[in-house]
């Protein structure tokens, strides 16, 4: 489990207009991407240095390869994070107000109390 | 000694900024009633005549992460820009610079490590909606300065309910004991109950319209032990998933003080979430 990792990917690419494109048209190539090259990044820290051991899962990043947001919210990754970044990649192809973020709650319905622990 | 003219609290819609500057078929239907509703809470402030601003949020994700997240957090600058690419992109909130009062903030500081509350501080930083969207609602002029003050309501693990009733009731204090001839403002904002990333989204009302009519009245007749005695970081997650933002509004009721009646009462049912706005006036109404 790494919940902080699988946050990071949603919060860095969230951020960067060009990494929220790439998401959206490659996935696969965007998280292998950044798995490979920005997962150690120390953040909020001058450049040069990095961490050594941050790594998916199989699970996580199979999940974040196929955006798949329910997945996500399974494994605990923040929902404002999941919910911000792919309001940013699909509600652009909504057909009436607020229909993408309906549907992302929709597709939760079957969640029950206790929701999926977030703490990191 | 520094006045404290008014004590406000609020939710922080993001697109509130949008509703009321759309025109024609993009204005919401709901927009008139609402700006209505904006405008008469703007007077509260703008009656008080406030010469600084204490606003207490909550960052989100912008700036604070998790490698490095403080509880509670002071700015202490000269200037604060405001609001992020992923607000202007999904809200639709305008860029912004505002003043800070560096003075105000070391006070607050230095009198708060000295009260027993070890508040982390920032000299550089870039404050979100939590703190832009009070300012275009209740000054949208963004003329006076500001002192921000951030706190976790969430990444847990979170500070529990009367700690931020506790840091309300210490902020109080501390302003009160200001050297100072300025009259100040405490500004807050957070939630009812709210959901967002999770199955109750989006609705027609708020995820709990119940909890939101208590709070309300927890509120608006400052029933800080009614509160209280209910609201727990476990409780907190039945009314919807982002409602520990509710946590904000506990801290304002202790800058209000227990018991303390709000000047000023409204809320509005919109979908999603319900909107709530206070005022009090603690050295009394503004003649």
């Amino acid at each position: 489990m790494s919940k902080y990792l699988m946050n990071k990917f949603l919060y860095t690419v969230d951020r960067d207009p060009e990494l929220v494109e790439r998401y959206r048209a490659e996935p696969r190539e965007l998280v292998t991407w950044w798995a490979a090259e920005r997962a150690n990044s120390l953040l909020n820290c001058h450049s040069g240095e990095a961490s050594t051991w941050l790594r998916f899962t199989d699970e996580e990043r199979e999940a974040l390869i196929s955006q798949d947001h329910v997945r996500l919210f399974a494994l605990g990754a923040h929902p404002f994070l999941t919910l911000t970044l792919f309001i940013a990649m699909f509600e652009r192809d909504n057909t009436e107000p607020l229909e993408y973020q309906k549907a992302f709650g929709m597709r939760l319905a079957h969640f029950e109390l206790p929701y999926p622990d977030i703490a990191t | 000694m520094a006045r404290i003219v008014a004590v406000i609290a609020s939710t922080h819609h993001p697109f509130y900024y949008r509703a009321s500057t759309s025109t024609g078929a993009d204005r919401p239907p709901f927009a008139d009633e609402w700006t209505r509703k904006i405008l008469a809470f703007r007077e509260t402030l703008t009656r008080a005549d406030p010469d600084v601003l204490v606003m207490v949020g909550s960052d989100h994700f912008h700036q604070l992460w998790l490698d490095n997240m403080p509880q509670f957090l002071v700015g202490k600058a000269p200037f604060y820009d405001a609001n992020w690419y992923n607000e202007e992109r999904e809200f639709g909130l305008p860029r912004m610079v505002l003043k800070g009062h560096e003075d105000l903030s070391a006070h607050l500081l230095r009198a708060g490590l000295d009260a027993g509350f070890d508040l982390a501080f920032s000299n550089e930083l870039r404050i979100d909606h939590s703190i832009t969207c009070p300012i275009i609602t209740l000054r949208p002029e963004a003329d006076l300065p500001i002192v921000p003050i951030y706190t976790n309501i969430f990444a847990p693990p979170l500070p529990q309910p009367s700690r931020f009733v506790k840091l309300g009731e210490t902020i109080r204090k501390i302003v009160e004991d200001w050297p100072s001839d300025l009259r100040v403002a405490i500004i807050g904002t957070g939630h009812l109950s709210l959901e967002l990333g999770g199955p109750r989204q989006f609705g027609p009302h708020g995820p709990d319209p119940e909890f939101d009519r208590r709070a309300v009245e927890w509120i608006a007749t400052g029933d800080l032990d009614g509160c209280l005695r209910e609201v727990t970081l476990d409780s907190l997650h039945a009314p919807g998933n982002a409602t520990h933002g509710f946590m904000d509004f506990m801290l304002m009721m202790g800058v209000a003080g227990a018991g303390a009646k709000a000047d000023h009462v409204d809320s509005l049912d919109l979908f999603h979430t319900m909107e709530a706005y206070f005022t009090w006036y603690p050295g009394g109404a503004p003649q």
